[in-house]
């Protein structure tokens, strides 16, 4: 019985439109074992994962589980055979309770009904993740959201558990509590799939590792004796670039001017900013760091302008206060903006490149009386996709046809060739490839470099540690004390993104 | 089973054939309809479609009827390139007629030049206004525009039924619900001779001139593209949307205002309880059947205004109710929108699982059992 | 002012709700899976058309009610299948139903324009009728105005205590994570949709059999589309549906009351009051309409299909 496997999957293959998200990939993982797939976004991880958990039918393929072939035609089928799943994206309604949530997921398997919310208690306290049933989704954080999702995995007799970049979305901290509960189902033989790109975490916890590149499989290790480098080889091929020294700049020449910035929430899924306070000079990069879903968009549009307040004066740049103008009137004085949604924000999904460059570029002789300038254009179109290296057919292609990381060279290239005073960025390398990577972070150091103040917020902490010449985190609409990149450790950024600097201050001012 | 897949890129093709597609299904329809009333199809279509326009005064007829349509149908397409849901073209041309109507009863006895003019910009600034209320409750207010305009057409047509029955009822009419005849000074002169084919024409192909350069050449008009696609991004870009909006409405309502203005001052020549057998409705339609693009628009309303004629020459000829034209509206508008799925994505037909295919996606299954 | 005129206002303000409360219902369902359907004036029409000439030819009011259920249904499938199947914008689609529907009903009942029947007939309740003020209103009224209270209390236990009702919600919120979890979205969204359908239509025979009783072109005079405000009024709540429609039910008779009070208004300028009245309750309601958009599904309206 031991030599059989947990899983087995055999010549996976899946086919969209225009693309081949899975071709021809095996994975096996043995009893109690933590297994990591590896790869960069769109290497096919979600779709095989999406796959074993009959959310998608494969083309071609053959799984088995336990050692017997199994047919897995849609979710219910997974659950029955022991499989769960906890998706990137979670699977969860906010308006419902979190007792109605694993009702309404688990359906008939979730058993009667009086007895649930005492069994979520059970589970949730057995694996050290407290939750109330009777709680509304919307009112919980993400790492509590993360907890609903495995606790409905758990309730079921569980013996493969299907992780989709499970710490993404967590602290440093939490991601510590997290290994510790899946040590503790591995102990007790459940199999762990635990997807992933960051290579540290995989090495931390995980025995076994198959990685995936352009929807093949690219190799099989051991993390543990693997080394980084050599794994990152495998996912990302030959002839890239991975490592990739930055040079830190001090500069003392303030541009923009936040002092004491608050805004009340605007709805219940809105975060409030409380006394917000920052500096970015000419020629640095100021990183954010935070967890989603802190007051980072909040924080963003206020400074972007596409929430304004007429009556507050809490946003300078240089000495103009600019808390009232509109984003068009920001973006007169020398603002540019990348915002973390590309399709549907940062460019319209359905207009084709030329007309998203003058979506933001219109003050750039584009425009004569009100009437457009068509060949001025297509030809700042051409020049946008030329020096940004954009792989797209021609200027007549819709941003949605784009892959993740060519439209964002695009945008950001919009952006730069502005040559803004003040670049706002939202996530700006989220799901893009390293090659993309790497031409984006140049792009933000050669601007930073001409002079231009730049403000990142992110959730990847290497991207931060990389290129920001100092650094702060955000939590719950507050911000942290700010500290050049080199003086902050990453445990501490850690606790700063968990709120800790919070009581900090408080200690401070109560000893003063 | 039908399925449809997502195409990686919209079709350019059938963003052109789609309308194209619409018309021909809607006629398909209409020879089955035709033939299960006990009529010869062919006869009847010709009949409902060829007979009106003929003759060259039934194609004067036929562009007298789109005047209104189109006017309407020019202003709505704006306002759903910027994803504003204007339904109330009928109430703003209603509206149009009402205060157009009143200033032309202030002329009935005058044959000054200001007639006409004064009571055509009346009309406008009466579509404006009744499209400013909803501009106003939508922007201010928050509130959804495709109710509000709804009701506001409802509320236009009991005030003008109040008007004609009350305030601006001829006083010589032997108590007819209709206002006095208007000045000749205020009618719109005709065309051509022998034709009921007045200025308005004229109108309506400024209107087509000025809307199309307006939405392909201009600054404001990409804007307003914008808006409608992707309103994140408008936001992001600094485009701001209640300028936009109620720019777009207020245009409509002047153009389905100045509509119904023509039709009381042109082939009407007073006020009624009836100037529009639902032209603000069809130019809904007619708005996206044209794809949005003026010219397309003018050829669908074309059509619209032949299915008006159509309707009431099956009255004549074949004892038809005239209600079968709101069928044939309906039947084009849930046609085309069938049709354009094929835009975005492409029509896949799945036959049933046959055990053979089976067998060859999953080969252990049969070696298990 | 006498108590029988107040007595006569109660019982006619819940008749003339009546049809309001059973399609506001039905779209209710519908908007609560997600689905936004403008066309219930036209499947109300289609229902009253259907439903009087079934009753006119057989005078069985049973089958009068089942056939203009059942022409809503037919007129909802079409609007499922090009909104649902083929993923067209449902305000469009939706229109395109109500135009359908006024041209359809218009053409098939030309030949019963104005011709009446016996309306459907009340049922009282011995005794508990003759309360005073509000026995007529609650124990005299006909058989559907007692169906209209049984729908809202089935409605009322579907979402309260039934699994079932969760997953319409479901639907509703995000049929992507629903469909990741295995929830039948699409046929959810159908039978919401075909409900929504059932309950216009039967709405329309209520106006064609039993309100009025007779056939005339666009009878319903824009009451489906009151039906639709009244549901985001509701803010998607069935109590609130119901004290909607018997609110709008006694501003639609107002004028027929204001001359038994010795107002002296144009009958003319009275008959706007019912749509006035839904326009100011829309703009008191949606001036926040942060608060209002806690209620609403949300994915209300937005087309999707199931990528797999």
């Amino acid at each position: 019985m031991n030599n059989v496997k947990r899983l087995q999957m055999q010549g996976i293959s899946k086919s969209y439109p225009g693309c081949k998200a899975n071709d021809n990939i095996s994975l096996e993982i043995g009893h109690g074992e933590i297994h990591a797939l590896l790869g960069e976004n769109g290497a096919g991880k979600s779709t095989l994962m999406k796959v074993l958990y009959g959310v998608v039918k494969p083309d071609q393929g053959v799984i088995l589980f336990n050692g017997e072939a199994v047919e897995i035609n849609q979710p219910a089928d997974a659950r029955a055979l022991g499989i769960g799943m906890v998706f990137q994206h979670f699977s969860l309604f906010e308006t419902l309770t979190v007792k109605e949530n694993i009702e309404l997921a688990l359906g008939k398997q979730a058993g009667n009904s009086s007895t649930l919310a005492q069994r979520i208690r059970d589970i949730s306290h057995k694996y050290q993740m407290p939750l109330d049933p009777n709680r509304r989704v919307a009112t919980l954080s993400t790492g509590e959201r993360q907890r609903v999702e495995i606790v409905r995995c758990l309730l079921l007799d569980i013996q493969l558990l299907i992780l989709d970049e499970p710490t993404s979305v967590l602290t440093p901290q939490e991601v510590d509590a997290l290994f510790i509960t899946l040590k503790k189902l591995s102990d007790e033989g459940c199999s762990i799939l635990f997807i992933s790109h960051k290579l540290h975490e995989v090495a931390e916890i995980c025995s076994a590792a198959t990685i995936l590149r352009g929807g093949k499989v690219s190799g099989h290790c051991n993390p543990k004796q693997q080394t980084p480098d050599a794994m990152a080889r495998m996912m990302v091929g030959d002839g890239v670039e991975i490592n990739h020294q930055t040079r830190r700049t001090y500069t003392h020449s303030a541009y923009l001017k936040v002092t004491n910035l608050s805004k009340a929430a605007s709805s219940s899924f809105d975060i409030a900013l409380n006394n917000i306070s920052l500096t970015v000079n000419k020629g640095e990069i100021l990183g954010i760091a935070g967890v989603a879903g802190n007051g980072q968009e909040a924080l963003l549009k206020a400074l972007s302008g596409e929430t304004t307040d007429k009556t507050a004066q809490s946003i300078f740049i240089e000495q103009t206060c600019i808390n009232a103008l509109s984003p068009m009137q920001r973006r007169r004085m020398g603002v540019a903006f990348v915002p973390e949604e590309r399709l549907g924000r940062g460019a319209v999904p359905e207009m084709d490149l030329a007309e998203n460059a003058l979506l933001t570029s219109f003050d750039f002789g584009l425009v004569n009386k009100g009437f457009l300038q068509w060949r001025k254009v297509v030809a700042l179109t051409q020049n946008i996709i030329q020096k940004y290296k954009v792989k797209t057919p021609n200027t007549h292609t819709h941003a949605a046809s784009l892959s993740g990381g060519n439209l964002q060279k695009f945008i950001i290239g919009r952006e730069v060739e502005q040559q803004p005073k003040l670049l706002l960025m939202s996530h700006p390398t989220w799901g893009v490839d390293i090659g993309a990577q790497v031409a984006i972070h140049q792009a933000i150091l050669d601007l930073r470099d001409k002079g231009c103040a730049v403000l990142v917020i992110s959730e990847d902490l290497d991207e931060l540690y990389k290129i920001s010449d100092r650094l702060c985190a955000i939590c719950d609409g507050q911000l942290s004390p700010i500290l050049p990149t080199d003086d902050l450790a990453l445990p501490q950024l850690g606790r700063w993104m968990a709120g800790d600097f919070m009581t900090e201050q408080q200690n401070r001012e109560e000893a003063a | 089973m039908l399925k449809i897949e997502a195409r990686a890129q919209p079709s350019k093709h059938w963003a052109y054939f789609s309308p194209i597609l619409a018309v021909v299904l809607t006629l398909i329809t209409g020879a089955i309809l035709f033939s299960s009333l006990g009529q010869n199809p062919v006869e009847a279509l010709y009949i409902f479609f060829i007979s009106p326009i003929e003759d060259w005064y039934g194609i004067s007829e036929l562009l007298v009827k789109c005047i209104p349509i189109l006017l309407c149908a020019y202003g709505l397409s704006l306002c759903y390139r910027a994803s504003v849901w204007n339904i109330g073209a009928e109430g703003q041309l209603l509206m149009g007629g009402l205060i157009g109507s009143a200033m032309a009863l202030q002329f009935v006895h005058s044959d000054s030049i200001w007639a006409m003019p004064l009571t055509l910009l009346a009309g406008i600034l009466g579509g404006a206004a009744w499209a400013g209320i909803a501009a106003f409750l939508k922007l201010k207010m928050n509130s959804n525009e495709i109710l509000v305009t709804i009701m506001l057409n409802y509320i236009a047509l009991n005030l003008l039924v109040w008007a004609v029955h009350g305030p601006l009822k001829d006083p010589q009419g032997f108590n007819f619900p209709e206002s006095a005849l208007f000045a000749q000074s205020t009618i719109l002169p005709v065309l051509f001779e022998g034709t009921r084919l007045h200025l308005g024409l004229v109108f309506v192909l400024l209107a087509l001139a000025i809307i199309w350069v307006f939405v392909s050449k201009t600054f404001i008009g990409f804007q307003i593209r914008v808006l409608g696609m992707d309103k994140a991004a408008a936001k992001m870009a600094g485009f701001s949307q209640n300028k936009l909006s109620a720019l777009v409405l207020l245009v409509c309502g002047g153009l389905a205002g100045l509509a119904g203005a023509s039709e009381v001052s042109g082939p009407i020549g007073q006020l009624v309880p009836s100037i529009s057998p639902g032209y603000g409705y069809a130019a809904i339609i007619v708005a996206f059947l044209g794809r949005l693009h003026p010219l397309g628009i003018t050829l669908a309303g074309l059509l619209m205004a032949l299915i008006f004629m159509g309707g009431e020459m099956a009255q004549i000829s074949l004892a038809l109710p005239s209600a079968i034209t709101g069928i044939f509206q309906g039947l084009i508008l849930f046609y085309l929108l069938s049709s354009d799925v094929l835009i975005r994505y492409r029509i896949k037909i799945k036959l049933p699982p046959i055990n053979s295919v089976k067998k060859r996606v999953y080969p252990t299954q049969t070696e298990a059992q | 002012m006498d108590i029988d005129l107040i007595t006569n206002i109660l019982y006619a303000a819940i008749r003339t709700g009546t049809p309001l409360l059973l399609v506001a219902l039905g779209e209710m369902i519908c908007e609560k899976s997600g689905v936004l359907n403008l066309g219930q004036e036209g499947m109300m029409l289609l229902g009253a058309v259907a439903g009087f000439i079934a009753v006119y030819h057989t005078d069985s009011f049973m089958l009068g009610f089942v056939i203009a259920a059942l022409s809503g249904v037919l007129a909802s499938l079409i609007f499922a299948f090009v909104a649902l199947n083929l993923n067209a914008t449902q305000v469009a689609t939706g229109l395109a139903l109500t135009i359908f529907g006024t041209g359809l009903s218009a053409f098939i009942g030309s030949d019963y324009e104005g011709k009446t029947i016996e309306a459907l007939p009340t049922i009282g309740f011995e005794i508990l009728q003759n309360i005073p003020l509000i026995g007529k209103a609650l124990f005299a009224q006909d058989a559907m105005v007692y169906f209209s209270w049984f729908m809202v209390i089935g409605c009322y236990i579907f979402f309260r205590a039934h699994r079932a009702g969760l997953a319409v919600r479901a639907a509703g919120e995000n049929p992507d994570v629903g469909s990741n979890l295995g929830l039948p979205v699409m046929k959810i969204r159908y039978l919401a949709v075909m409900f929504g359908g059932a309950m216009a239509g039967l709405a329309g025979g209520y106006l064609s059999i039993a309100y009025t009783p007779l056939w005339t072109e666009n009878m319903t005079a824009g009451k489906g589309w009151i039906a639709l405000a009244l549901v985001v009024f509701a803010s998607w709540r069935i109590e609130r549906v119901m004290l909607g429609a018997y609110l709008f039910g006694f501003a639609s008779i107002m004028h027929l009351f204001a001359q038994g009070l010795g107002i002296s208004i144009s009958s003319n300028l009275l008959a706007i009051l019912p749509y006035a009245a839904t326009l100011i309750v829309l703009v008191v309601l949606s001036r926040n309409s942060e608060k209002l958009k806690l209620f609403e599904p949300v994915a209300l309206g937005k087309p999707w299909h199931k990528t797999r």
